[in-house]
């Protein structure tokens, strides 16, 4: 086999690599297969050696510079003569070559490496010196609670509804059983935007809009913003999060809605904490219901009850305003303020710390 | 609601202690806030037992003891009194407890003797007014024991917390019988208090009292002896009953009357006020005592107000009296306003001889509407708003008949009656299969009727008529009740209230905690839900810190303005996210914090015609201060700038929409850097400079914010209607069956169209693609060809215009393009800037020829120079 500028024969291992055109011939000549595996061959045992050959302590950017000198013109030249294969030959060719272009590559790195090691060994690298981090983000306090309470209920075969914050006072009070002019709408301190219209005050329009929605069976949970006419101070805020869920289906009970969450209860609080269910009211449930869960609160005090939330088997007069048959249909609902758990779980000792956005405060909830 | 434990043992004789009263109340009635003893703070003192005594050697007086506590060490005490028993047990006070009067007990030198504590007297201990020695205690504990487990330190105090729907626990008769009926502890109807204990008088014979004149009319008005009530006003006062008691004595109240008032907390002011008091805290009924003489006329006129009438009311104000509401006069003016406060004029004082008890019925939103008008709430207010028990007035009229003359002396004269007509309640069907299928476990009847008696309701059992069959069977299921309320009970209507009533004296927690089968809900995720969690993911991995600040901003819409905001210095809802971060980050500046990095997703509001604002819920981020953090390698890392901005704007867009759907062009405003487009060309957010409020030593801050999805708040369906079913009106259902999100989101935007034309609406759903789902592309078997274009650009031609052309000009084969330097001066003219972008190319079928890629590099050189006057940097 004749190669311009130097000849090799195929078996011998001496392959002259000086010429800018690897490949013999004019750029319009075939070129069998034989011969191009025979150049790759002879290339890849020129670098191999190369490599073997190189002192340890040669500089490791020298060695570098010939080997991608190597890569980058021989290789080119190579590539360039797999469109002069044959067309049924290209595709060995061309899968040859890439090996080829891999090894080069890997024989490289490896050489690098090797280079680094020796002279890592050489110098002292303090190895307690600190990583080169990245900032971390972190999720509020109030999501990290929303977001445990939602798993556990998605887990429950619940899922997420939102609603406006924008409400009418059809939604946020008529439609769930509030006698107009009564003290219970007093409880719910309201920020108004226009005759009838408001800023929610609890979440409990999105159970009714839902319920118009979709037909039962529904199983929601409903977290979101919510607003009561209160001033800005370490224990109350204008407005908070809370998250409410609902379950409407035939033949629900209030014995659903007390294992359902008491359920949630010991996966949230641990399977060992007591529960217990004493009455409440609220005008949107009957019977209303309140459930306790006895807790720590890590102030020295030990177990004591503690109201997690209110609950109750959801009115007929709710379910007729949302035009679904309450002689069918029956369901129980709950809320709760995440706020106030996290402020416990985590000692915050004042709720506007969950609110001014300081960033040596939310930098300590990052994981 | 404060109750006395000693009061409510008037109604129900027991032996509970407060902590099991507490117990049984907040487990079957309503929320015990707490309990507190309504004396001294006893819990420190101990029994003390004397085992020595002798004569202080300085003083005639004083002993000297020894006294064991309990702690293993005799202890030298010093006391005064004479009653001093070897071997007796005395309540003991170690040195460091404060005594009921405040001072602390120290160890210190009694005449030269040394005294470690003290030995106290029942009056010392706030337990009685006996001073004559101390106190000995008869009991077998040993020394050491707290001294309240071995008396009873007087009475406590029961917080409850009484919800609006049961105004019948707003008083101790009211607890009473409740307490009764969970209690099973029999309930006396009328204690009669105070009339037996210390006079010999038999129960209910009261000197004076004994021929009451009574003039009972269910007219609208009355008179008797010269007395007269008219009602005027029969909408807001349905029954008025005047008692007329003349030749009292005002005065001092009689021990038994200002212990009761005190152990609530309620100051005793005289003998007739606290008795008025009384019958509130212990009855329910708010009743006023007019001084009879200053009435003028004699008469009491209840009427709706007129223009511009005024009344000084008993704590000195003078108060406008609101029109259409409801104003007690007297023969000339007003002298009370209804149900709230009485007026200083008629006020009873200690020259007061004749009375006229008010013990009447008002309407609670006559009440509530007085009471806001004049902005004074009252114990009287209160309770009406939540409404009283109208046929208990005679039993008030009877109470102050036989009490008042006997606290007050003088004699009742009548009892003036004026009002309507009262109904009686109507049976309430409940059925027993519906309390067993609500409550969730089977209610035999006899139990459900057993709780609904206890408290007071009658209960008749029939068969249902709709099953006429059920007769033969004995099964409670076919069964109903024929319940009737009491009178107290006016929140008991439906028979929902019932079955309420029946679960929570069964307990909630005798029931089982028994998770049954439930089916899947109908109702799928809200699309944003998944939306904001995955955008929120993305921020917290790029290093940003989630808030939730207060979302009212100082300025803004007049739309948005709230009304009534209780402070004012921020009434209107945000309209941008960014705004809310903005305030935030110059709050953290405030505190030398310069490494901003927050974000947020929330509803931001759009004034809009409709009767509600437009809700977007958006994501918007802020950064500004260092890249990174400080490294030993780095110790200044560079400040974020404008295309760490662009970027945290790709990765948000990214995380939130489907990809291809929203580009970032480049905006034309000053702090305007770039808009983020839908493909179809609608601006849903930007990518900003911050203009902030801050120091000189903070770098520059850049903001995004774009809008994730529109919150519809039209109705759903009219009240008492739903959408099940209805494509029109309820496209979420569309959204149920869609499959992806865009298309969900889709369904959303033709839902609530909102200030948009239906143009636009269509415009931003043309926008979203129907995919969510990323598609493969084959791997490349080929070899790419790459060459690299250094082009000499005009300042003023972007670079994305450039790019454009290379794209256009390139064809099919080309697989990427990318930018990767800019260079200014050197060989570059002014005006101009040396821009490279490195292209390759690839066919997805074979190698590219040498010549075609050189091909394509003159050609599109060619197309630079003709279209925008490029060329080539030379090299």
């Amino acid at each position: 086999m004749v190669i311009d500028g130097g000849h090799v024969t195929a078996g011998r291992r001496e392959v002259i690599l000086y010429s800018s055109q690897l490949v013999p011939g004019s750029p319009e000549q075939n070129v069998l297969l034989s011969e191009f595996l025979a150049l790759i061959e002879a290339l890849e045992n020129q670098v191999t050696e190369k490599l073997r050959g190189t002192d340890a302590n040669a500089r490791l950017d020298v060695v570098k510079g010939e080997l991608n000198a190597l890569k980058d013109e021989r290789l080119a030249s190579l590539q360039a003569g797999i469109p002069r294969l044959e067309p049924k030959d290209r595709k060995p060719g061309g899968i040859r070559f890439n090996e080829l272009k891999q090894k080069i590559q890997a024989e490289l790195d490896a050489f690098i490496a090797r280079q680094r090691e020796t002279s890592g060994g050489a110098a002292k690298v303090d190895l307690t010196m600190p990583p080169r981090r990245t900032w971390k983000g972190s999720l509020h306090p109030v999501t990290l609670v929303i977001d445990e309470i939602s798993d556990i209920f998605r887990e429950l075969g619940f899922t997420i509804a939102l609603g406006p914050e924008a409400e009418t006072e059809f939604y946020n009070f008529g439609a769930l059983n509030f006698p107009p002019d009564h003290p219970a709408m007093e409880l719910h301190d309201t920020l108004y935007l226009g005759e009838n219209t408001l800023l929610r005050t609890h979440t409990s329009p999105v159970q009714v809009r839902t319920l118009q929605q979709y037909a039962p069976p529904v199983r929601v949970l409903c977290p979101g913003q919510v607003y009561r006419r209160d001033f800005f101070d370490a224990t109350h805020a204008p407005a908070f999060m809370q998250i409410e869920g609902l379950a409407i289906d035939e033949g629900i009970s209030f014995v659903d809605l007390k294992a359902t969450l008491s359920e949630f209860a010991r996966r949230f609080y641990g399977g060992s904490r007591r529960v217990r269910f004493g009455p409440s009211y609220f005008p949107f449930v009957e019977p209303g219901a309140q459930m306790d869960v006895e807790v720590d609160l890590n102030d020295g005090k030990g177990l004591r009850w503690v109201e997690i939330l209110g609950c109750g088997m959801v009115h007929p007069n709710v379910l007729e305003s949302a035009g679904v048959d309450s002689e069918k249909y029956t369901g129980w609902a709950f809320g709760m303020g995440p706020a106030r758990i996290a402020m416990s779980r985590h000692d915050i000792p004042d709720i506007r710390l969950l609110y001014d956005s300081d960033v040596r405060f939310l930098e300590q909830f990052a994981r | 609601m404060i109750v006395s434990h000693e009061w409510l043992k008037q109604f129900v004789p027991h032996d509970l202690s407060p902590q099991e009263v507490g117990d049984l109340i907040s487990r079957h009635t309503v929320t015990l806030d707490g309990i507190e003893s309504a004396g001294a703070d006893l819990s420190a003192f101990v029994v003390g037992r004397v085992v020595f005594r002798e004569k202080h050697p300085n003083s005639d007086k004083l002993s000297v003891t020894k006294v064991d506590d309990g702690s293993g060490e005799l202890l030298d005490v010093v006391c005064g009194a004479q009653n001093i028993v070897v071997g007796a047990k005395y309540p003991f006070a170690r040195t460091g407890t404060v005594m009921p009067a405040g001072i602390t007990i120290e160890k210190r030198k009694i005449r030269g003797e040394v005294s470690n504590g003290m030995l106290c007297s029942a009056r010392e201990l706030g337990l009685g007014e006996d001073h004559d020695g101390i106190l000995q205690l008869d009991t077998e504990a040993e020394p050491g024991t707290p001294l309240l487990q071995v008396i009873s330190a007087g009475d406590a105090r029961l917080n409850l917390d009484v919800l609006p729907n049961r105004p019948d626990l707003l008083s101790h008769r009211g607890v009473a019988r409740e307490l009764s009926a969970i209690s099973g502890k029999p309930f006396v109807v009328l204690p009669l208090e105070g009339l037996v204990a210390d006079h010999s008088q038999p129960h209910g014979v009261i000197e004076g009292a004994a021929n009451p004149h009574a003039s009972v009319s269910g007219a609208a008005s009355a008179t008797s002896r010269g007395v007269t009530v008219r009602i005027e006003d029969a909408a807001s006062c349905s029954h008025y009953l005047a008692v007329v008691v003349r030749g009292v004595n005002v005065g001092d109240s009689p021990p038994w009357l200002k212990k009761r008032l005190e152990s609530i907390g309620v100051r005793s002011i005289s003998n007739v006020v606290d008795f008025t008091n009384y019958i509130l805290h212990g009855y329910g009924q708010p009743i006023h005592a007019f001084d009879l003489g200053k009435l003028a006329a004699s008469s009491i006129v209840v009427r709706p107000t007129s223009a511009g009438e005024t009344l000084v009311t008993l704590d000195g104000v003078e108060r406008k009296i609101e029109t259409g509401t409801t104003v007690i006069c007297d023969g000339e003016r007003p002298v009370a306003l209804a149900g709230v406060m009485g007026g200083k004029d008629s006020e009873v004082t200690h020259t007061t001889t004749d009375l006229l008890i008010e013990i009447a019925s008002f309407d609670a939103r006559f009440v509530r509407k007085v009471r806001r008008s004049v902005n004074l709430s009252t114990d009287a207010s209160y309770r009406f708003e939540r409404g009283t028990d109208e046929h208990a007035l005679e039993e008030i009229a009877a109470l102050t008949l036989f009490m008042l003359p006997k606290i007050a002396g003088g004699s009742v004269e009548s009892i003036i009656y004026v009002g309507a007509e009262r109904a009686a309640a109507k049976p309430v069907v409940v059925r027993a299969s519906r309390v067993s299928h609500l409550v969730g476990v089977n209610v035999p009847l006899a139990e459900s009727t057993r709780y609904l008696e206890s408290i007071g309701c009658t209960v008749q059992v029939n068969f249902s008529s709709e099953n006429g069959a059920a007769e033969v069977s004995a099964d409670d299921s076919t069964k109903v009740m024929h319940v009737t309320s009491p009178s107290w009970r006016n929140d008991l209507n439906l028979e929902v209230d019932f079955i309420e009533e029946i679960a929570r004296l069964m307990g909630f927690d005798t029931l089982p905690d028994e998770l049954r089968a439930t089916r899947p809900g109908n109702v799928p995720d809200h699309p944003l839900y998944g939306v904001g969690r995955r955008v929120r993911d993305a921020l917290v991995t790029a290093g940003l810190a989630e808030t939730r600040p207060m979302p009212f901003t100082k300025t803004g819409d007049e739309s948005l303005r709230v009304r009534n905001p209780l402070a004012d210095d921020e009434p209107f809802l945000r309209q941008s996210i960014l705004e809310t971060l903005a305030r935030r980050a110059e709050y953290n500046l405030a505190r030398m914090q310069g490494n901003i990095r927050l974000f947020e997703i929330g509803n931001a509001f759009v004034a809009s015609n409709d009767r509600l604002p437009r809700e977007e819920v958006r994501v918007g981020a802020l950064i500004m201060g260092m890249r990174r953090p400080p490294h030993f390698t780095e110790p200044n890392p560079p400040a974020f700038d404008m295309w760490d901005a662009k970027a945290l704007a790709e990765t948000m867009v990214r995380a939130a929409f489907p990809p291809g759907v929203i580009s970032l062009v480049a905006s034309l405003g000053d702090d305007q850097l770039w808009d983020i487009n839908t493909s179809a060309g609608t601006t849903i957010g930007r990518v900003v400079r911050v203009e902030l409020d801050k120091p000189v030593w903070a770098s520059e801050a850049y903001g995004v914010e774009f809008t994730l999805g529109l919150i519809p708040s039209a109705d759903v369906a009219p009240a008492g209607k739903n959408a099940h079913g209805s494509f029109v009106q309820a496209l979420p259902d569309a959204m149920q069956d869609a499959k992806s999100w865009s298309e969900r989101t889709i369904a959303s935007m033709r839902q609530q169209p909102g200030q948009l034309s239906s143009d636009e609406v269509e415009k931003r759903i043309r926008a979203i693609v129907p995919s969510d789902h990323a598609k493969y592309k084959a791997i490349p078997t080929t070899p790419g060809a790459e060459f690299d274009l250094a082009l000499i650009v005009p300042d003023d031609v972007m670079a994305a215009k450039v790019q454009n052309v290379l794209r256009e000009a390139s064809g099919d084969l080309l697989e990427s393009v990318r930018l990767f330097d800019e260079f200014r001066g050197g060989d570059v003219p002014a005006g101009f800037r040396s821009l490279a972008w490195h292209l390759t190319f690839r066919h997805p079928e074979r190698t590219l020829k040498e010549k075609e890629i050189e091909g394509r590099r003159m050609a599109l050189l060619d197309k630079l120079n003709k279209e925008l006057g490029i060329k080539p940097r030379a090299s």
